[in-house]
């Protein structure tokens, strides 16, 4: 089956998608997302999705569920790269992702991640 | 009135489909000439409108046409399916509104993301949804 990878660099885990991603896709990272948070014991959760042309109401819905079981889960999600086109669509089609952290790149949002897991 | 200038009919019948059709809708959308943003909004709305095809409508097809009126171009879908249609269209339309597990956004989002957006459906009739994005 297929899967997006999902690494593991110290207390963090790291995803990036880089493929144009079907629904079932996003449903499968979900489950695997909250299994590795509870196996690693993660305190955050990098997506990376820089590389998506597009984000739809599935794909915005995976994001905010993803941010709020990690939430659950004792971990923070971070958002980066989202493409300034992508973001103008998201907000006009509705979605707004609230409560979900965002930073412009990988290394702003690895350094929110730390400052947020050191303030606990 | 428009001319044709390209098009084309792609099957949305399984989830998978919506994939493909949303490539078909991008290639579509740089031969047509629509900015970057434009056409990420074209995508973003037919991503929508396909998916419904296939949960909601039980598959159906999309043709796809590039127009020129005039000075301008623009790229017209057409989203049909033979399903049961939808039986109270004003409830449809509510933003938030989902009659599946969805959040309710497809149709009015992907409405506000097009210049055109026409909606014929009865119920047990299919569903019809045609939508432009010009240059």
């Amino acid at each position: 089956m297929e899967r997006i990878p999902i690494l593991r660099m110290g207390n963090f885990l790291l995803v990036t998608i880089q493929v144009d991603m079907h629904d079932q896709l996003a449903l499968t990272l979900q489950d695997d997302l909250s299994e590795r948070i509870n196996a690693t014991s993660a305190r955050g959760v990098l997506l990376d999705i820089s590389a998506l042309d597009m984000v739809d109401s599935f794909i915005g819905r995976m994001i905010g569920t993803i941010s709020g079981l990690s939430r659950i889960m004792d971990a923070h999600t971070v958002l980066v790269g989202m493409q300034p086109a992508v973001a103008i669509t998201l907000v006009e089609l509705g979605m707004n992702l609230p409560g979900v952290l965002t930073a412009l790149d990988v290394e702003r949002g690895m350094k929110l991640l730390r400052d947020r897991v050191a303030s606990e | 009135m428009s001319s044709v200038l390209s098009s084309g009919t792609q099957p949305v019948r399984i989830e998978q489909d919506v994939v493909l059709a949303r490539q078909v809708v991008r290639k579509a959308a740089i031969d047509c000439g629509l900015r970057l943003i434009d056409q990420t909004k074209l995508v973003t709305a037919a991503s929508e409108l396909a998916r419904n095809t296939v949960v909601y409508g039980g598959g159906g097809d999309m043709d796809w046409a590039i127009l020129e009126d005039g000075l301008r171009k623009g790229v017209r879908l057409l989203f049909r399916d033979e399903g049961p249609g939808i039986a109270d269209l004003k409830l449809a339309m509510t933003d938030g509104w989902t009659s599946g597990g969805g959040l309710g956004l497809g149709l009015t989002g992907a409405k506000r993301l097009v210049n055109e957006f026409e909606l014929d459906t009865a119920p047990g009739a299919g569903t019809r949804i045609t939508i432009t994005r010009w240059t």
